[in-house]
């Protein structure tokens, strides 16, 4: 152990002096961060709005629907533990369940999607911009490829042009830009629009993502499924889009976890997801100044879902 | 819902595509819509949509029991309450400062409440309506009080903190030039990060609106140990406003503030408004609604001020409820002008 150490931290002179001075930094850092977490930080800030940092303003009497979702969650979870088969179709059919309840309509009170907020908003942003985007990502991947010049030109141009734009200009374009345009009747909803927003994006680049993957099979494969007598769309879904797809898993679900945290760019226009959310929450005149305790807060709460996002990637890569 | 969402989706990646792809030509379409007021559109919606900041203390933020608290949501609130006897009809929406003025001409909002100050540009060409101005704040500066500076002029050769692509920056170019002050600015993009330097020594005095840094001078750790300077800067009138062209709307709104103002004037609280009823003063009768039709002519229930007065108070208990309590902010050119303030209603007759 000591010759460990010594092997690896202080075997010369520059190295020894590199590891004290490592070493008084992490020091340093913790020992401040701790001191301030103990004797300066006041959390009774996150106390008194932990839910509104989670719910936003959902309506109160309504609060058992949250909690009833969180329980569907984690049963579904364990219920995809252990099944084989059919998880897709469970967490589909899951899905539709939660957004009946969150949201309301058949039976239920409606809840305004506008009136959601913290990090029920984040989840749901993120969440169905990801499934949306890629259907779109792969479609447009597949047309970049296509014989067909016009479906090939449309989704270059498509792809290039969202690529070429910042995720903020979208963003905007479609908060500001489409009241403009569209006429009151037939206005979406801001957050149906930031979703579609956020999908557009993502789906450029996802496009690019998987285009990676489809080029990474040999030629050889489409060839030898076509002599089979395979028809295109069976030679894609059988043959090449299993492969592709499974090639740049890694590269799709750094997408996503970009994707999620992007969200929080919703907040410059004036969505309260989380970040929007703990904004209003240290306007509050009682809670003025204690932005280090709210942004180490939600600072950790995107952690831990991007977190167990790349170890849910790497889970699903092994039992592929 | 998935099926909805996901064919509105499409349908809106197209239609956003193709308007992307083609820019927004079409403006015609847009102005056939209007030939009723807002105000029979709000009526018939049965709520009211209110652009308000959301991060703004004193103004409007969300408080811990999830409400929109500030006086910008409280004077929504009063609209409300007039129009429907009942406060809670209105939905907030929190706008940024780049979002606002389109939200505004598009009619997301009805009304926008947001700490806007009233200019000739934003009234004229940005094609605004202002209804009267219900918070008169003006640029300070902040020092601390060891320094023992009195007035701008102390502040020769020292560090201002400032925030990075406001007015308020401008300004304070213009002041310190004006009296040919030497000044270093420090220039930060977030509020909270100003603060935090200023707090840790590193301008001699910060600057932004006189209610803003009363506001963060009392989340300091030593209060005290900071004082506000008695200069003011520049004019910063806050007012409401609603979209130019539609002037049944924008007078409701107007009255509907007069009113907060006017209450407070005859002395009409939240508390006492029930023994008001049966007073002999025939401009309070009128203003209540108990005698004349003033509310009916405008397109509101008789009894409209009545019904604010009733739901959020006047304007005294408004600013107290929001900005003199939790802030500690004196009235100042907020005062009635009988008080020596700049709050006037014309008469309501």
């Amino acid at each position: 152990m000591m010759k460990k150490i010594q092997q690896n931290l202080f075997n010369t002179w520059y190295n020894s002096l590199l590891t004290l001075i490592s070493l008084w930094l992490i020091y340093w850092i913790s020992f401040s961060l701790i001191s301030w977490g103990f004797t300066q930080a006041e959390w009774g800030v996150l106390q008194a709005n932990l839910r509104l940092f989670f719910l936003g303003r959902y309506p109160v009497d309504l609060l058992w629907r949250p909690w009833t979702i969180l329980g569907i969650i984690m049963g579904l979870g364990t219920l995809s533990w252990r099944l084989r088969k059919g998880k897709i179709l469970i967490w589909f059919l899951g899905f539709l369940v939660i957004s009946w309840l969150l949201t309301g309509g058949l039976f239920l009170e409606t809840v305004k999607l506008d009136d959601l907020g913290g990090l029920v908003l984040t989840l749901l942003t993120a969440l169905v911009s990801i499934v949306l985007s890629f259907p779109f990502g792969v479609l447009l991947a597949l047309g970049r490829q296509s014989n067909l010049p016009v479906i090939r030109w449309l989704s270059i141009g498509y792809i290039e042009l969202i690529r070429g734009l910042p995720l903020i200009g979208i963003l905007f374009m479609a908060q500001v830009m489409v009241p403009l345009v569209l006429p009151p009747d037939i206005r979406p909803d801001r957050v149906v629009r930031a979703i579609c927003g956020l999908t557009m994006f993502s789906a450029a680049y996802l496009a690019e993502n998987v285009r990676g993957g489809l080029q990474s099979i040999p030629k050889g494969q489409t060839e030898a499924a076509k002599a089979l007598g395979l028809s295109t769309p069976l030679v894609l879904a059988l043959i090449i889009l299993p492969q592709a797809l499974k090639a740049v898993i890694p590269t799709i679900v750094g997408q996503f976890i970009s994707l999620f945290k992007d969200t929080s760019l919703l907040a410059i226009v004036g969505l309260v997801e989380l970040l929007g959310i703990s904004q209003s929450i240290l306007a509050n005149p009682k809670f003025l100044g204690r932005y280090g305790e709210v942004y180490l807060f939600i600072a950790l709460i995107y952690w831990i879902f991007c977190y167990s996002m790349s170890l849910g990637s790497k889970k699903f890569e092994q039992q592929l | 819902m998935l099926n909805q969402l996901n064919g509105k989706t499409l349908l809106l990646a197209m239609i956003l595509v193709v308007t992307t792809l083609s820019g927004c030509g079409s403006n015609e379409s847009n102005n056939t819509i209007n030939n009723s007021s807002r105000l029979d559109t709000v009526k018939s919606r049965g709520t009211l949509v209110c652009g308000v900041y959301g991060n703004l203390p004193g103004f409007s933020f969300v408080d811990e029991s999830g409400e929109y608290s500030g006086i910008d949501a409280d004077l929504c609130r009063g609209i409300a309450a007039a129009l429907f006897d009942d406060p809670d009809k209105i939905q907030f929406r929190n706008l940024s400062a780049q979002e606002r003025f389109a939200a505004v001409k598009s009619g997301e909002v009805d009304l926008l409440s947001r700490n806007t100050t009233w200019t000739i540009s934003r009234d004229t060409s940005v094609g605004l309506e202002f209804a009267p101005t219900i918070f008169y704040d003006g640029q300070g500066m902040m020092v601390k009080k060891a320094s023992g500076a009195k007035e701008l002029a102390d502040l020769n050769n020292k560090s201002i903190c400032v925030q990075s692509g406001t007015t308020t920056e401008l300004n304070l170019a213009d002041q310190m030039n004006k009296r040919g002050i030497n000044y270093t600015p420090v220039v930060f993009e977030n509020p909270d990060a100003l603060y935090a330097a200023y707090e840790q020594g590193r301008c001699e005095g910060a600057t932004s609106d006189r209610s803003a840094l009363i506001a963060r001078r009392a989340s300091l750790p030593q209060p005290d140990d900071h004082v506000v300077l008695d200069v003011v800067m520049s004019k910063e009138p806050l007012a409401p406003a609603v979209a130019n062209g539609d002037s049944t709307w924008s007078d409701t709104i107007k009255w509907i503030t007069y009113a907060l103002i006017q209450a407070e004037e005859f002395g009409i609280t939240q508390e006492n408004l029930s023994s008001f009823e049966n007073s002999n003063d025939p401009s309070i009768k009128r203003f209540l609604g108990l005698e004349g039709n003033l509310g009916e002519d405008m397109g509101l229930p008789k009894d409209f001020a009545a019904r604010v007065i009733k739901h959020v108070g006047n304007y005294g208990e408004i600013y107290q409820r929001n900005i003199g309590e939790p802030l500690g902010l004196e009235r100042g050119p907020n005062k009635l002008w009988t008080n020596g303030g700049l709050l006037y209603s014309p008469p309501f007759r």
